[in-house]
């Protein structure tokens, strides 16, 4: 087994989609049964990552292997040296799971879409999209730098704006892939300023030469808060794709595209590459920026919980429920508990994939119907969606026994932990109610969907259960939510291997003084070993052992506690929550609107930019061409001037004097009489006159 | 290749391609639309000839040595002419990293745009004759190294474009062309100005010892050259350097074209026809910022210097201010009219900061401008020859009708919006690389990012409007691209992703004379003692 081996075949894995993309775009119009042959690439590139995997874990298990290339060479004047921009492959054991599962959601997901899309009129062309999709979020996962990071985030955009807008007849469906591809853009704008701070100093893009140099004391401009500045600003990327508050509006909206898409793109993979730049980026967050992103996750994951207590749409709920996860990712990060952020990012992708994909069952049954509230009892109608369905919910809510229960978990020990250690109490403190909303929401959507009596019995007369390509893909999903993947012990995950030796929390590079305390490593041989394992204070160790059963006990209590009211309001229906609901109604129409937040930005930042382009248009056309015509017409009056001067004045003048030596000599020619005698007369008068004036005598 | 005039030949080509067309019969339409397109094409090869020959080490900018293909003989000889002295005139021609991505641009956008006029229907005759004398003056002004005949290929590029929007335009193509013609004439006086200021103050040394004022270029980059008292020479201690700076500056700001001296440009491509927009905003607009790179920057170093920061200001506003009026905008043509404005201000930006990768990338957004703002206008043009409306909202859900021309304006709108993987990506990211890198311009770099985020709202908005939601039932017989619209699409789309996934195939040209420029410019170099002049 070599390392180039396993560089070729990543290399191969990433490049086989889009091989994908390219064959069936371009000659799927005329061989309609293209697709088939991107599913087969797709479940090819899927065996091929199950052999990255294992041979990284088995062969290479605490070694990255990284390869490169130069792609572009300049030199760099005028500051003398030489820019070399590499694009490179990084396989760490975070890259080889996340290949993975990326490849089996992505696969998982084209195996559905075979039924899901069919008879869509651009079936072929859906697949092609889902090629490209695939390939940009590979190129992510695999990448050893920010540039090609940056690359690929991009395309990724560009797949998703596709395939959220793939339906574009429909306006909003149009509309919301142009709204995720801006607001996306917005913190990509972040992204790539943060970038420009480490390239700027560093010379490079490369992850770990940046760390490197951080390690060894070379700050961005010199000072710590550049360090942190740039940490926020890469991490700005991460709120814009993991849709964070308060970029978080795009997510919901990108429920247009049809629900495999939602299921792998805006549920799994892509939404979480969001927080897989963090993981990427985590050595080098300072405390400052850590705290930062441990805020912003943090309320993004309430605000969206309580968004997602009251939304009719199967989808929509599933939408909040992934922003609310993605927020505890992004919290689980800001805290420093690196290790359970990335294993929730795995156990979210499946069992979210797999409640994403069961919606579109029941969507596909129903014949496109998306509002609960005219579903109910679909229980009896679709056993494998209903039972897949329930178990991914139980993974959600933390219910013990699931992949959900063991990560999440982690996450509330750790932001305990943090609380404890920091006195940032908030943290934890949302990370329980959250935990307990979304036990709530959760079961409000399958009692609504599966419990109970059908609604609309028309609909639910025409129920049926999905064929076996839409249910196999949820029942491999809902089968990876348990905890028997992760870790023998159902109750804690610190003994599994995925903990104890596949992910481990990196070192820190940025100075000690930058740090959380409890981040600083207790040894000085720990200190010496860039990239390993950190070895945290004494304190945080024994803090994190204390939190572990509390933060259990109280993950079980709250999930309890909502499950309960859940079934109070909807089983036992002991409450009316419409009642409730009119009870509280100020609250309730925040949460059903969304807080307001989409009209908010609609009248401030949108029609602002819009008004003030108008109102640059205007100044374009009426101040500056018009000052260009004014010099124009400015012109054109000189000119006209200078034209009546000269008519009138100048050549008025030569005419006058023209006229005026006429006019004299018509009248002094009246006096030349041609009569000798007249003459004589003026002589002799004229000699009088003289005579007269100048009196000689 | 040593001997072989192939700049004279490229440059020279379309003016016998000319003459040949006025001996053509009046009724004889075809033989002169393919007498161009064989003309056009014979040029994109010399390009391809040129650069399978090119040294890619070879500095150029200042030193006469480093250039290549040089063809260099007196062309005006008049001696004793009072006090003017002798006058001696060079034909003077060669290409550097600076001019080479040019040549290569200005070869395939005409053989493109000759591709585009095969619907002009109206004179055909006259229109080609000066579709080529256009051609050949866009290329002698890229090939040029005496400033004499700069000026002239300057000059002889002004008239067709007059006649082609005044004659083939729009319903208000006199005012534009009028508009055109006087505003770029303006900015041509203030050239005139200078190069003859800068005649005055410099000097070569002929064979025999004596010295004659001199229009050679590179003389004019050397200060060993200067007269003690020119009026520009930089030996001389007044202030009017700085005047014929600004002068020259305006000139070519004019034709880039910087705010405030923008907007003749949406007229003019508002009224112009298909083709002619191509060319506007393929090449033209290069010419003002190739002439500031190439007479601004080595001519006057300590003012450049002096300059960066106003440079990138400009810059900035041209990208954040014509991105926000390109949103307001309802017609197709003006918008993208505008954006090119905004994409204008990236290149202006990179080269205010005076740096290896700000530069490159600014010379490689020219090229990149050229072939995706080609390929806009060529979109707007295909619709509006099936419509014959560029309303925005007039159209709607043109995706189910025509397919493949999505496909094709998806790939230009998003090579304009700067997506990875196209070649905008790169000219883009090596100028923010260059002007973040810079600290006087660090802030302006930075705010001139929302240029990124305007450019995908005003794209994907219109990109919604035009083809996404329910089809207007008026538009349901509308066809989609045929063989021809197919061939001036691919190449261009090629080349645009060929050069996002490589870009090195057209950094590598100019890297080495961006180098020798920085080094020059930024008085790295002891310019006194530059050798050979």
């Amino acid at each position: 087994m070599s390392e180039s081996l396993i560089i070729n075949l990543s290399v191969l894995i990433l490049f086989l989609p889009l091989f994908g993309f390219t064959t069936v775009i371009f000659l799927g119009k005329k061989f309609p049964k293209l697709y088939l042959f991107e599913v087969a690439i797709l479940t090819s590139a899927l065996l091929l990552s199950i052999f990255v995997l294992y041979a990284k874990l088995t062969f290479f298990n605490v070694k990255d292997i990284i390869a490169e290339f130069t792609w572009i060479s300049m030199n760099n004047l005028p500051f003398g040296d030489v820019i070399n921009i590499n694009l490179g492959v990084k396989i760490d054991n975070v890259a080889a799971i996340m290949l993975f599962v990326v490849n089996l959601i992505s696969a998982l997901v084209h195996i559905y879409s075979i039924e899901y899309m069919r008879g869509d009129r651009y079936y072929t062309r859906y697949f092609a999209y889902l090629g490209l999709f695939t390939f940009s979020m590979l190129g992510i996962v695999i990448t050893h730098n920010l540039l090609m990071m940056y690359i690929f985030w991009e395309l990724v955009g560009l797949s998703s704006y596709l395939l959220i807008g793939f339906w574009f007849h429909k306006k909003s469906a149009a509309d919301a892939g142009k709204k995720a591809f801006i607001v996306n853009r917005i913190g990509d704008i972040g992204m790539f300023i943060g970038i420009l701070i480490l390239f700027t100093n560093y010379k490079t893009f490369t992850f770990d030469v940046i760390f490197e140099q951080i390690a060894a004391g070379n700050l961005p401009f010199g000072s710590e808060a550049w360090l942190t500045a740039a940490g926020i600003l890469v991490f700005m990327g991460a709120v814009g794709k993991s849709a964070q508050f308060p970029l978080h509006v795009w997510l919901p909206d990108a429920m247009e595209g049809p629900t495999p898409v939602s299921a792998l793109i805006h549920a799994a993979t892509m939404v979480a590459a969001g927080v897989f730049l963090v993981t990427r980026i985590f050595v080098m967050l300072t405390a400052d920026a850590m705290l930062v992103i441990a805020v912003i996750g943090a309320f993004t994951s309430l605000l969206s919980a309580t968004i997602a207590l009251t939304q009719n749409d199967i989808k929509k709920v599933l939408a909040y429920s992934t922003v609310s996860q993605l927020g505890y990712m992004i919290m689980s990060l800001g805290v420093g508990a690196y290790v359970f952020a990335f294993f929730h990012l795995v156990t979210h992708a499946f069992f979210k994939a797999c409640l994403f994909l069961g919606s579109g069952s029941v969507i596909h049954a129903m014949h496109h119907e998306q509002d609960i509230q005219k579903m109910g009892g679909l229980k009896k109608k679709m056993p494998i969606t209903y039972w897949t369905f329930l178990i991914s919910t139980l993974a959600i809510s933390g219910i013990p026994l699931t992949s959900g229960f063991l990560s999440k978990d982690g996450i509330l020990a750790g932001t305990l932990a943090f609380g404890k250690l920091t006195g940032h109490w908030l943290i934890p403190i949302t990370g329980f109610t959250v935990a307990a909303l979304t036990a709530f929401y959760m079961f409000r959507l399958v009692i609504l969907t599966f419990h109970g009596e059908p609604k609309d019995h028309h609909k639910f007369e025409h129920a049926h259960e999905t064929p076996w390509v839409m249910t196999a893909p949820l029942v491999i999903l809902s089968v990876l939510s348990i905890f028997i993947f992760y870790t023998p012990n159902p109750i804690s995950p610190d003994a599994g291997w995925f903990m104890k030796n596949w992910v481990k929390t990196p070192t820190q590079v940025v100075p000690d003084n930058t740090r959380y305390h409890h981040m600083v490593e207790s040894t000085e041989e720990a200190k010496a070993e860039i990239h390993g394992e950190i070895v945290h204070s004494v304190e945080y160790t024994e803090t994190m052992h204390w939190a572990h059963y509390p933060a259990m006990l109280m993950s079980l209590i709250v999930a309890g506690f909502g499950i309960l009211i859940a079934l109070i309001f909807y089983t036992w229906k002991k409450v009316n929550a419409d009642k409730l609901a009119d009870k509280l109604k100020l609250l309730y129409k925040g949460s059903l609107n969304k807080w307001y937040i989409d009209e908010l930005y609609d009248k401030t930042a949108i029609s602002g930019t819009l008004n003030f382009s108008s109102i640059l248009a205007w100044f374009d056309q009426k101040i500056i061409d018009g000052a260009v015509n004014g010099s124009a017409w400015l012109t054109r009056v000189v000119s006209k001037f200078s034209g009546w001067f000269d008519t009138f004045a100048v050549d008025g003048l030569v005419n006058f004097t023209a006229f005026f030596s006429g006019f004299v000599g018509f009248s002094f020619k009246k006096l030349q009489t041609g009569k000798v005698q007249t003459y004589i007369v003026f002589v002799i008068f004229s000699v009088i006159i003289l005579l007269l004036l100048f009196k000689p005598f | 290749m040593v001997g072989f005039p192939i700049l004279s030949l490229i440059t020279f080509l379309p003016v016998l391609g000319m003459i040949a067309i006025l001996f053509f019969p009046k009724e004889q339409v075809k033989p002169v639309k393919y007498l161009s397109l064989v003309i056009t094409a014979i040029q994109v090869v010399l390009a391809i000839v040129l650069l399978s020959n090119y040294n890619y080490s070879a500095a150029g900018v200042y030193d006469e040595k480093s250039f290549q293909f040089i063809e260099k003989f007196r062309w005006i000889n008049i001696t004793g002419l009072s006090w003017l002295g002798n006058v001696k005139i060079d034909y003077f021609m060669g290409v550097d990293g600076l001019s080479t991505p040019m040549v290569l641009l200005t070869a395939i956008i005409s053989f493109i745009a000759t591709l585009s006029s095969w619907t002009i229907n109206k004179s055909v005759k006259g229109y080609f004759a000066l579709f080529l004398l256009l051609d050949a003056g866009m290329m002698g002004v890229f090939v040029a190294l005496d400033f004499f005949l700069f000026y002239i290929f300057w000059e002889l590029m002004l008239l067709p474009m007059y006649f082609l929007i005044g004659i083939w335009g729009g319903p208000r193509k006199e005012y534009a062309a009028i508009k055109f013609f006087i505003y770029t004439l303006l900015g041509s006086v203030f050239i005139l100005l200078s190069m003859i200021g800068l005649y005055f103050s410099t000097t070569e040394t002929l064979a025999d010892g004596s010295k004659v004022y001199t229009f050679n270029m590179l003389a004019m980059m050397n200060p060993a050259n200067s007269t003690q008292d020119g009026i520009l020479s930089i030996l001389n201690p007044n202030n009017l350097r700085f005047a014929a700076y600004i002068a020259l500056f305006a000139g070519f700001a004019i034709k880039i074209p910087m705010f405030p001296f923008h907007t003749w440009l949406p007229d003019a491509h508002v009224e112009a026809p298909t083709p002619i927009s191509v060319i506007l905003a393929g090449v033209l607009l290069k010419m003002g910022t190739y002439g500031i790179l190439r007479i601004n920057y080595p001519m006057f170093p300590e003012i450049t210097r002096q300059l960066m920061w106003w440079i990138a200001l400009f810059g900035m506003i041209n990208i954040i201010y014509g991105a926000l009026v390109a949103l307001a905008q309802k017609d197709f043509k003006k918008l993208i009219a505008y954006s090119s404005v905004s994409h204008m201000g990236y290149v202006l930006l990179g080269m205010a900061s005076l740096s290896t990768s700000g530069i490159n990338g600014a010379i490689f957004q020219m090229f990149n401008h050229g072939t995706i703002t080609a390929m806009l206008f060529l979109i707007v043009g295909v619709i509006y020859d099936r419509a014959h409306t560029r309303g925005l909202n007039d159209f709607g859900g043109l995706a189910a009708q025509m397919p493949v021309y999505t496909g094709f304006v998806t790939v230009a709108f998003f090579a304009a919006i700067g997506l990875p993987g196209m070649s905008g990506f790169i000219s883009e990211a090596l100028v923010f690389v260059g002007s973040f890198g810079v600290e006087l311009t660090r802030i302006l770099a930075m705010v001139s990012t929302l240029g990124i985020l305007l450019g995908a709202a005003y794209m994907l908005w219109t990109l919604q409007r035009i083809f996404f939601g329910p089809l207007n039932e008026k538009w349901s017989s509308l066809t989609d691209l045929d063989k021809r619209e197919y061939a001036m699409l691919v190449p261009l789309a090629l080349i645009i992703i060929f050069l996002g996934v490589y870009p090195s195939a057209m950094l590598d040209i100019m890297n080495t004379s961006v180098n020798s420029l920085v080094n020059f410019v930024s008085g790295n170099i002891d310019s006194l003692t530059i050798s050979g002049l």
